[in-house]
């Protein structure tokens, strides 16, 4: 089979993004064909850290959250000392990790984080932010129409409880305790990790429920 | 000194300095001019305007937490009154507030 006609490269053509690319993607392609050219990193070095990250998944978040609702000495300790926290579950955080806060949510206060000046996330420990989050239209809205926003999201938050918007603008990245659904009293860590979403660490939906539990109506 | 004193504690009110330098700064617009509370001091951090030009950052510049109503924000704000947000901003952005909102 000829390169031209092997369907794998043939759905990829088809499938090409319809929009030029951006500015600041040509810069980056032309400063990796530069750096490969050079020799300074080698393009299996490239892709391997490409993959990499793209691999990584919010699962070390969802550990950490479910071991706080469980433990709530634990949960001190990782408001108090995040990343010692954190390396407590077997955990690395990179060294060159920003550093992290935890806030937490309560029956009276909500917390959702955005970055409005471009896409600062807690990385190390939810891998890549989501499309929707680095988008502009989060990134304007979030900000002046929280529960507006909350709403496109199915999170309906009541006027009695605060909605308090967190913009990451510098060295902190954050991360969101949800609130532990009702009706896990008896779960282990591992089943509530299971209800801890990236959303709901970010702050704009609540953890799932667990299974077989009644769903309330909104 | 490689450290800037911190010139805010919390629970001091503060407006944020209306500035658009040509170079890269971390304040948004839309905070600017407006007046909050500073509810948290993280420590000092090397300066991100600096730092953005490959120079060394320093001194390191206090950086606040700054708790903002949002009904002071955006007039037209349409959630509950008690509604916030938070803004990390560094101490050279800021300048004492006497006044009210």
């Amino acid at each position: 089979m000829s390169e031209h006609d092997h369907p794998h490269e043939h759905a990829q053509r088809d499938f090409q993004p319809d929009e030029e690319p951006t500015a600041s993607a040509l810069r980056a392609a032309a400063i990796e064909a530069l750096l490969t050219e050079k020799g300074v990193v080698a393009r299996e070095e490239v892709t391997r850290v490409v993959e990499a990250t793209r691999a990584q998944t919010p699962q070390a978040g969802a550990a950490v959250v479910a071991r706080a609702w469980s433990d709530p000495a634990y949960k001190e300790r990782l408001k108090a000392r995040p990343f010692e926290a954190i390396a407590e579950l077997g955990y690395d955080i990179p060294i060159e990790a920003p550093q992290l806060y935890v806030v937490e949510n309560s029956p009276a206060q909500r917390n959702v984080i955005v970055c409005t000046l471009c896409s600062c996330y807690p990385r190390a420990l939810l891998g890549p932010p989501p499309d929707w989050y680095k988008s502009l239209a989060y990134r304007s809205r979030v900000v002046v129409e929280p529960r507006a926003v909350l709403r496109e999201f199915g999170t309906v938050v009541p006027d009695d409880v605060e909605v308090k918007v967190w913009d990451s603008t510098a060295d902190l990245r954050f991360l969101v305790i949800p609130e532990r659904p009702a009706g896990t009293e008896g779960l282990g860590e591992d089943a509530l990790a299971g209800l801890v979403t990236r959303d709901s660490m970010i702050g704009v939906s609540d953890a799932l429920a667990p299974e077989g539990a009644e769903v309330r109506a909104g | 000194m490689t450290e800037a004193r911190a010139r805010f504690a919390p629970g001091d009110r503060v407006r944020v300095r209306r500035e658009y330098p040509p170079t890269h700064f971390r304040t948004p617009l839309y905070a600017q001019g407006k007046t909050g509370v500073v509810e948290h001091l993280y420590g000092a951090y090397r300066n991100p305007e600096d730092l953005a030009y490959a120079r060394d950052g320093l001194p390191k510049a206090p950086l606040y937490r700054v708790r903002f109503e949002q009904t002071h924000l955006w007039p037209e704000y349409a959630g509950a009154a008690h509604d916030t947000l938070c803004i990390d901003l560094y101490d050279h952005w800021l300048e004492p507030s006497e006044g009210g909102l």
